[in-house]
């Protein structure tokens, strides 16, 4: 039996950005991709929405202190 | 200041080998002397002037460099019959165990060595460690017969600490050597070598290398005397057997002196290494002293790493017993005069200060604002006597630098170890004071941890303008008083303030006026306007607050009622302060304790740490005012309770001691029912646990029933000062179970705790509990058992702090190098982000509301009264 990791509650949204909106990141963060924060491409959620390796996703979680944070992840093979 | 970042891609870890050491020495060492008789160094000796140089005049004969410039070359000495690196002994018999010893392959089968490799290139591949295969190798590769060429092995054992035994014949260097060599390349992925970097015969040392004379310094004694490292007398000793070693074995001398020779060469320079290596003796020195070698330079609490490179001795700090001082500020520390006339803090002359600067190199080394050097535009330090102050001062111009005694409202830097935070280390103003030790106030006791049964803290001066003005605006007392540990003050009153401040503000607390003004007099507050009536404890307290303050809290003193009857509560617990005036309410440890004081957090928040410090330093001499007014003691009497109370303590004991036994009873005739879960022994454990500490409970009630606000002890208790009511009823009621591992005492003979009791005995008394108050005095089987308990506590204490210690030094480490951006990010030394925005919500929460942003439920309250005032 195969569940969907994604509908999990412990599982944050995890999206892929496009282009433009990863350069807006790195822009915004004023950093060069490779120091953000990592992610491997065999990771299971990375699979499941199928990130390629130098892809930023973007992963919106819930914060204690926060209520909802927003966080970028670089994907590595 | 940024440097160049570089990655390091690779640390490749090998051995060292003969032709190496050769490669890398200047000159090969024979001669066991070091000076010849005009005491110039003899060449081919440990002197050997190519081996560098340390005198600044002379140039390095390898080199070319000055002296202190030359880092020092190595040389080496040719060892006349190869020896064991005790380093490697161990590697040295696991790999000769797992070999044969006769075609030096490893002994494992060809289908393992295919399976292995592997799984060990793998692991290389992936940049897993490869230990855990390698010791498995190890333990299958100890086979009776080779499977390569059929040979059968004989057991290898090691004889501490470099003898390798095989059988019963003990190997010597050159045949382990030679063991070593007949390994083939392609079997050394087994052995965890990398054919790279290593050879395992390497391990057998047939050349040593000498250090330069950089690292073995000889130091010349007053006499003129020239006293010698230990690791050179270590070298003249292997140079010196080497030799007669050399000579016995050209001579053709019987092979049994050979061999002890060879022996003791092997002894030398194991110990040369090591010099606590278990199972030799160690060399020691004339005098007795063991020699302090190569592994001694680095291991322990002295070695190397520990006291030179993790924590380093520095100059301008002093470090004294320290003892309270309630009337200076927080913002100070009280110096003695002895120190302050030690350290100094560099002054830069300009024709502004350079009158003053005179007085101070008048005033000479001794006496105290004075000046200990001068320091010339060249650089050149001019110490200052009493016999040439005259002298210097004629020479003093603007440029110099004058390193003048430390003086009132220098700043300078607190500490206490353990640093376990970051107000473990404040900023302090400087104030002079006669005797010996440092004096601090009161309030800061908590963030240092500190109390004066005999601690010491050190203090450090600040030698920059740059460093001061950093220290001042981050680093100084009042800019810590809230904790960004939990979001309140950590820095507040203590003890007697507490007491103090209830004394003098608890309802009905009435005052003279001339006690209100010896009062306000003796807290340094500025004096009020004469009314010309009596004065409540309460309107003395509120000068000291701002006239806009407005709060409500419930007091440490609250009860916490069912229903809260706010402005008429019978404990004067509903603290109300409407435009700076108490309304109601007593002051306690939650006005404006350490930890939890409320309306100090409310000052510090709403008018700055300028107002709180100010706040903080006269609140707690008004308190101190006020206790002395009243008195305040404490003796055992404050425990007393009348003997109706002991008598319904006593029978309220003694029933539930039958109720437990009546447990007990049940449970033998198998009524007791079994609770969910449980098994019915523990059922019965539950159970009797559950009587007995209802019992222990309700005769604290019946204690504390008896106790009232009048009674010195309570007062503290119940306003937070010092002490709890369970402190209290142990001592005047019942001290209750004891414990060991979490449950009742068991242990001790065999089915019982201690002879005087049956075997299998469950009782009350049988297990622990202690039916007798600390007044009365315990009988000598509870004081047996309280001993048991309070040991357990204190080993916990114990373990916890080194546990806690070990935690807090790796996670310091992992995060010492993370900062918080300007744009709110937190990053390492090498920008990679680890947080996009700094605990997530970008809060400080040292300004934060307890940790959270706000407290929304606080602030309207507030402005519910703030109204109410204003109508
Ligand atoms: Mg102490
Ligand atoms: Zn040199
Ligand atoms: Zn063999
Ligand atoms: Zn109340």
């Amino acid at each position: 039996m195969k569940k969907d990791i994604l509908k999990h509650k412990l599982v944050p949204d995890h999206t892929i950005l496009s282009d433009t909106e990863a350069k807006k990141v790195v822009k915004n963060l004023k950093v060069h991709p490779e120091q953000l924060p990592k992610i491997k491409a065999d990771d299971p959620v990375a699979k499941a929405i199928e990130a390629k390796p130098g892809d930023i996703l973007q992963i919106t979680r819930k914060s204690h202190t926060a209520g909802k944070f927003v966080t970028y992840r670089l994907v590595l093979e | 200041m940024k440097g160049i970042l570089k990655k390091i891609s690779q640390i490749d870890f090998g051995l060292m080998s003969p032709e190496n050491i050769r490669k890398m020495s200047v000159t090969k060492i024979v001669t066991p002397d070091t000076y010849d008789e005009d005491g110039y160094p003899i060449e081919a000796g440990l002197m050997d002037p190519r081996l560098g140089v340390i005198d600044p005049g002379l140039r390095c004969r390898s080199c070319g460099s000055k002296g202190g410039d030359c880092q020092g070359h190595f040389g080496h000495i040719n060892l006349a019959r190869p020896v064991i690196h005790v380093g490697f002994a161990d590697t040295i018999h696991k790999i000769l165990r797992s070999t044969c010893k006769d075609c030096g392959h490893v002994l494992l089968t060809e289908s393992e060595k295919v399976d292995y490799k592997e799984k060990i290139e793998t692991l290389i591949k992936n940049e897993e460690s490869i230990t855990g295969i390698i010791k498995e190798i190890y333990a299958v590769a100890r086979r009776d017969k080779c499977p390569s060429c059929g040979e059968e092995q004989e057991d290898v054992k090691i004889d501490k600490p470099v003898s390798i035994v095989e059988g019963n014949y003990k190997l010597t260097a050159s045949e382990v050597r030679e063991r070593l060599e007949a390994i083939p390349q392609e079997d050394y992925i087994y052995i965890g070598i990398n054919y790279e970097v290593a050879k395992p015969e390497w391990m057998v040392l047939t050349v040593l290398p000498v250090p330069p004379v950089t690292v073995r310094p000889s130091i010349t004694l007053e006499t003129g005397e020239r006293s010698e490292d230990d690791l050179t007398h270590k070298l003249v000793d292997i140079l010196r057997i080497n030799q007669r070693l050399k000579e016995n074995m050209e001579a053709g001398a019987p092979q049994l002196i050979v061999e002890d020779l060879w022996e003791l060469l092997q002894y030398h320079v194991t110990t040369y290494f090591d010099n606590e290596a278990s199972g030799v003796p160690p060399a020691r020195h004339r005098s007795g002293r063991p020699l302090k070698t190569l592994a001694q330079r680095l291991k322990g609490k002295e070695g190397r790493f520990r006291s030179n490179l993790s924590g380093k001795r520095v100059n301008f700090s002093a470090r004294t017993v320290i003892s309270p001082d309630p009337n200076i500020s927080i913002n100070e520390v009280g110096v003695p005069e002895m120190i302050a006339t030690e350290v100094t803090v560099p002054v830069f002359v300009t024709e502004w200060n350079i009158e003053k600067m005179k007085e101070y190199i008048m005033n000479g080394p001794n006496k105290h604002p004075g000046a200990n050097y001068v320091i010339r535009p060249d650089d050149r330090k001019i110490r200052v006597y009493d016999e040439t102050k005259e002298t210097v001062i004629e020479k003093l111009e603007p440029g110099f630098v004058v390193e003048r005694h430390l003086m009132d409202g220098d700043v300078v830097l607190f500490n206490r170890q353990p640093s376990l935070h970051r107000m473990s280390m404040m900023a302090h103003e400087v104030k002079v004071l006669p005797y010996k030790t440092f004096r601090l106030n009161l309030c800061v006791c908590p963030p240092y941890n500190a109390d004066f049964d005999g601690d010491e803290m050190n203090m450090h001066v600040f030698q920059t303008e740059e460093s001061r003005a950093e220290a001042k605006s981050l680093m100084r007392v009042q800019e810590h008083i809230l904790s960004p540990r939990f979001g309140g003050p950590i820095i507040g009153g203590i003890h007697d303030h507490i007491s103090g401040a209830y004394l003098l503000t608890r309802e009905g607390s009435i005052f003279s006026e001339e006690d209100v003004f010896q009062m306000v007099k003796r807290a340094r507050m500025p004096l009020p306007k004469p009314t010309g009536e009596d004065w409540t404890g309460k309107q003395v307290f509120s000068l000291l607050l701002p006239n806009d303050l407005n709060m409500v809290y419930r007091a440490e003193i609250c009860r916490k009622c069912d229903e809260c009857l706010k402005l008429e509560c019978k404990n004067d617990a509903y603290v109300v302060i409407e435009d700076g005036q108490i309304k109601s309410g007593a002051m306690d440890e939650k006005a404006y304790g350490a930890f939890s004081g409320k309306i100090l957090d409310s000052i510090v928040k709403e008018y700055g740490t300028d107002k709180a410090r100010e706040f903080l330093d006269t609140s707690t001499k008004l308190a101190i005012a006020g206790i002395m007014k009243r008195g305040f003691t404490t003796s055992t009497a404050d425990e007393e309770i009348p003997k109706e109370a002991k008598d319904r303590i006593e029978q309220l004991l003694a029933n539930a001691e039958q109720k437990v036994e009546q447990l007990i009873d049940a449970y033998h005739n198998e009524e007791l029912e079994a609770l969910p879960g449980r098994s019915l022994r523990e059922t019965l454990e539950m159970k009797i646990m559950q009587v007995l500490g209802e019992a222990r409970d309700k005769s604290g009630e019946i204690a504390e029933s008896y106790f009232g606000m009048e009674n010195h002890a309570v007062i503290m208790a119940l306003t937070g000062a010092r002490g709890s009511m369970l402190n209290l009823t142990q001592i005047a009621a019942c001290v209750g179970q004891q414990s060991v591992r979490g449950g009742r005492i068991e242990r001790g003979y065999s089915k019982r705790t201690l002879p005087h009791f049956y075997e299998g005995e469950m009782g009350a008394k049988a297990s622990g509990f202690v039916h007798s108050s600390y007044k009365k005095g315990l009988d000598p089987l509870e004081f047996f058992f309280h001993a048991m308990g309070g040991r357990e506590g204190l080993v916990d204490t114990a373990i916890r702090t080194a546990q806690s210690g070990y935690m807090q030094r790796r996670l310091v480490n992992a995060l010492q190098d993370l900062n918080v951006q300007l744009d709110g990010t937190v990053r390492d030394n090498r920008g990679v982000i680890i947080q996009t925005q700094y605990g997530e919500d970008g809060i400080d929460p040292a300004k934060s509301d307890y940790g959270k942003v706000a407290d929304i439920d606080r602030m309207i309250e507030e402005m519910r009264i703030k109204s109410k005032a204003g109508k």
